[in-house]
């Protein structure tokens, strides 16, 4: 079935108008090219070319040990940091058989969801302000400060944390870390509302969002299209409900579908995810419970010989890591399934058609992070 | 007559989103108290970063210029990118016998990731994160440091 | 009307008559020129560089930041500091560019918009161009201003250029008709086109408030349209930093593109300026039929300060327009024209026409 959606490779012909939205562009959210064929003012077809931040990070994580993979996959996807460590984490917890303690899946599954949150915000930022609306950058980034500040409280950096580590944390949470979150939830729940009184409910931004990058379920499941794009599109693909993982199963939270498909439908799961990771965290945040802050490992992690493989719902989508050991301390292959890699090459179906500004709203509306696609 | 009364409706409920929109922003036109810049570099007197802040790596020194480094190297195997070298050299002690001590603990600022291993791993517990942020300089190898000052010794209840 | 007090007839007839003592008839003339010629390009530029600064200042405020306050106290040299750095930039020629209309659009964008500033009413008797048909003049030569964006668009042989510079200019001239129509309610309402006839017949309370629900939605269509006009706001796909590139200004650099910049803020400040003349009663204080006491205190204030408060309140609520909204599309912008404004319009100015007969107004 997916031989007839997904199209063969793309021919360029001799008469067409190519504008390159070239690696540096304000919009393309990382260093990425879109090769757009125009005719007139619609699109024709757009072929994306990666490959500008490749760095090696699988092949580095060939030559290094466990604990030293995860500050790596903390530069993958950085807007979902904490679900990159905890993918490695997870995956090498359950190769081993250890049993992490409670506290620690409570604390991991509270920080996956204000990574989620920050990373969602940050989202909304820079959307608005691809579409023009240049205040709702600084309202969301001017929310998010919050978040970072709690991360910088407990752990010492706002973005890259590095905190999870096989078996547990690094260190335990600093004693303000409830308090803190439970200001921040008060805080955030005020706002929220602001943010679709000066977006969603406004006339221009539906304009410009409805009826824009149809994609229906089937391009989403033939595409391997994950996370709020894919439930944009009515594929209910949230790991925390097929996979539960860490404290996901003690918890009640919504999994948001909406079969809209365009970018109005992909807005609006994100925005209601914000509202599901807050009650998610206000859930978790006042039952953690006392304990370690890690099992007791080996200094040196050696996995055993085989394949082992575990999967996360980041921000962005179902990131998959992948591990081939052969004995040794560090791995013989690693391989991340990275979301945006999959949601990148749908812009082709959704985009032809549309204008040029149409571009830029579906690219923002698919969330890409450029350093995950190429790793 | 559906498609006209559409139109009306249509245009009213536009123009009502766009007022929402428009009160927001009017609202935070009114409060300069809701202002969140902070006016840095005039605020350093007053600024205080967290204290766990991960600025760079420092080996703390009490006040008799001593410090826990035995130069044992695991936080050079433990550095995932090799931001560590331990230089070490053979002296002997008051008992006669030769034994390791650190001669220079090299640390490369502009390698570190700040993943912290070193930190967590070290079996004395030598090393901490500092709270300095402004590394900026002209010179690339002004980041280049050692961690250990002149003259400075291992503290003995470390080697236990 | 106690503004005799402020009238400057007076001094600008003094000055007259001192020039004609001292030199013959043909010189007081030329001298009153380039008198009033230097007065104009003094104040566009100080107005063009203070509203950068406002601009710069009430959008940090919207986005709860500070904006510039380093340069000067309160950042207030920030402007200038930014225009002597543009103007020591290199003027980057280019080769295939047709050269004489390349270096020709700034000036005539520029021209368009000192010669639409003249006509402006400031106070009574300070007026630079006086005449019976004051908004047509106006409307007539900020046209003109279409015409520089269409040749730096051409000139720049650049298609990014050409495309953006094609947009601008179907953007303008559609808009250019809810404008004038818009305007058009006003002078049916007052029955005059001279602007300094327009403000008399304010004497005893602005159009807008006289003209009452007509006037109101003439009064928010000009709003709109002259957003649009001045490729500003909402409107603003032409020159858009995250659309492909910055539109028909894109191959200008240096003096060049501050004098397209600074234009494009005089425009602001001109069709600021003509919405409150002709709407909100231009340099007449706020009166009230036939409440004399209160009249005669309004009239305390100075004109000037009148004029210029109203022009603030008009730019203020362009500027929260910009800062509020995300962009339209092209094509959405030409549908917002020809299927809501102009219909709108043209009801209004019948229903204009039928309450003037009828003396519904105030």
């Amino acid at each position: 079935m997916s031989e007839e959606i997904i199209k063969d490779v793309i021919v360029r012909e001799d008469e067409d108008y190519i504008v390159n939205l070239g690696p540096q562009h304000p919009s393309t959210h990382g260093v990425l090219r879109f090769e757009v064929c125009l005719k007139g003012e619609t699109i024709k077809y757009v072929i994306p070319h990666i490959g500008y931040i490749h760095r090696g990070i699988e092949k580095m994580c060939e030559s290094i040990t466990y604990p030293q993979i995860i500050h790596l996959t903390d530069r993958m996807d950085y807007l979902s940091a904490h679900m990159n460590n905890e993918a490695v984490c997870l995956c090498v917890e359950e190769a081993l058989q250890v049993e992490v303690p409670e506290r620690v899946k409570y604390i991991r599954t509270i920080l996956d969801e204000l990574n989620r949150l920050a990373s969602h915000q940050l989202w909304w930022a820079a959307f608005g302000m691809d579409l023009g609306a240049l205040t709702s950058f600084f309202y969301g980034l001017r929310d998010r400060e919050h978040i970072l500040d709690i991360f910088e409280e407990s752990f010492g950096s706002r973005l890259l944390h590095s905190f999870n580590t096989p078996g547990g944390l690094m260190h335990d949470v600093h004693p303000n870390f409830q308090n803190r979150i439970k200001e921040f939830i008060k805080y955030f729940r005020k706002k929220l509302p602001e943010y679709d009184q000066l977006l969603t409910g406004n006339v221009i931004f539906q304009a410009r969002a409805k009826g824009i990058g149809y994609m229906n379920r089937e391009t989403a499941i033939a595409y391997g299209i994950t996370g709020p794009t894919g439930r944009g599109s009515n594929f209910a693909c949230d790991v925390r409900k097929i996979a539960p993982y860490s404290a996901y199963d003690k918890v009640e939270f919504k999994e948001i579908l909406l079969d809209g498909g365009d970018t109005f439908a992909r807005y609006q799961v994100r925005m209601a995810e914000m509202w599901e990771s807050l009650k998610i965290i206000e859930q978790l945040v006042d039952n953690i419970p006392e304990g370690d802050f890690t099992a007791k490992m080996k200094p040196i992690i050696k996995l055993p010989v085989g394949e082992y493989f575990k999967r996360v719902e980041t921000a962005r989508g179902e990131l998959a890591v992948y591990i081939v050991s052969d004995g040794n301390k560090t791995p013989y292959r690693i391989k991340f399934r990275s979301p945006n890699f999959s949601n990148l090459f749908v812009m082709n179906d959704l985009v032809t058609g549309h204008k040029i500004a149409d571009l830029i709203a579906i690219s923002g509306s698919l969330d890409l992070v450029i350093p995950d696609i190429d790793r | 007559m559906s498609s006209i009364s559409k139109y009306f409706s249509d245009l009213f409920t536009g123009i009502s989103s766009l007022w929402a929109g428009m009160r927001v922003t009017g609202k935070y036109f009114f409060s300069p108290g809701q202002i969140v810049t902070e006016q840095y570099p005039e605020n350093r007197a007053t600024l205080k970063m967290e204290p766990r802040f991960k600025g760079e790596i420092i080996m703390p020194h009490d006040e008799n210029n001593q410090h826990n480094c035995t130069g044992c190297g695991i936080c050079e195997m433990n550095c995932p990118n090799g931001s560590i070298e331990i230089i070490t050299d053979r002296v002997a002690n008051p008992e006669g016998k030769l034994e390791r001590v650190i001669d220079k603990h090299i640390y490369h600022l502009s390698m570190c990731t700040f993943c912290g291993l070193c930190v967590k791993t070290c079996p004395s517990n030598a090393l901490a994160f500092g709270q300095k942020f402004e590394h900026a300089v002209f010179d690339r190898h002004k980041l280049t440091k050692v961690l250990n000052q002149p003259g400075s010794s291992l503290k003995k209840e470390a080697k236990k | 009307m106690s503004s005799k007090l402020y009238d400057f007839s007076t001094l600008t007839g003094s000055i007259h008559a001192g020039l004609s003592n001292m030199m013959s008839p043909g010189w007081v003339v030329f001298s009153e020129m380039i008198l009033i010629g230097v007065i104009f390009l003094l104040s566009f530029a100080l107005i063009g560089l203070y509203l950068v600064y406002l601009e710069r200042k009430v959008c940090a405020i919207i986005q709860n930041r500070v904006g510039p306050n380093r340069v000067g106290k309160w950042g207030l040299m920030q402007t200038l500091a930014d225009f002597i750095k543009l103007i020591m930039k290199e003027m980057i020629p280019i080769r295939k560019a047709d050269h004489l209309l390349f270096n020709l659009a700034p000036f005539i964008v520029i021209t368009s918009t000192i010669m639409a500033m003249a006509a402006l009413p400031l106070a009574k008797g300070l007026q630079a161009i006086d005449f019976n048909i004051g908004v047509f003049y106006i409307m007539a030569v900020s046209s003109i201003g279409v015409i520089g964006i269409l040749l730096a668009g051409w000139s720049s042989n650049s298609k990014y250029s050409l495309i953006g510079a094609m947009r601008s200019g179907a953007q303008i001239v559609s808009y250019e008709l809810s404008v004038g129509l818009s305007l058009l309610a006003i002078v049916v309402f007052s029955g005059t086109m001279s602007l300094s006839g327009i403000i008399e017949s304010q004497v005893d309370g602005w159009w807008i408030f006289k003209g009452h629900i007509p006037a109101f939605i003439s009064f928010i269509i000009f709003l709109i349209a002259s957003t649009a006009e001045i490729n500003r706001g909402p409107f603003d796909l032409a020159e858009a930093e995250s659309e492909l590139t910055a539109g028909f200004h894109t191959e200008y650099s240096g003096i060049k593109f501050a004098f397209f910049y600074l234009a494009e803020y005089m425009n602001m400040f001109i069709v600021a300026a003509l919405g409150a003349t002709v709407f909100l009663g231009g340099w007449m204080p706020f009166h009230v039929g036939t409440w004399e006491g209160f009249n005669q205190i309004m009239d305390f204030i100075p004109p000037m300060v009148w004029f210029f408060s109203k022009t603030l309140f008009i730019i203020l609520i362009i500027m929260w327009f910009k800062w509020t909204f995300p962009r339209l599309r092209i094509d959405q912008l030409l549908t917002l024209e020809w299927k809501y404004l102009l219909p709108i319009s043209l009801f209004n100015i019948v229903l204009i026409a039928f309450i003037v007969l009828m003396h519904w107004h105030f």
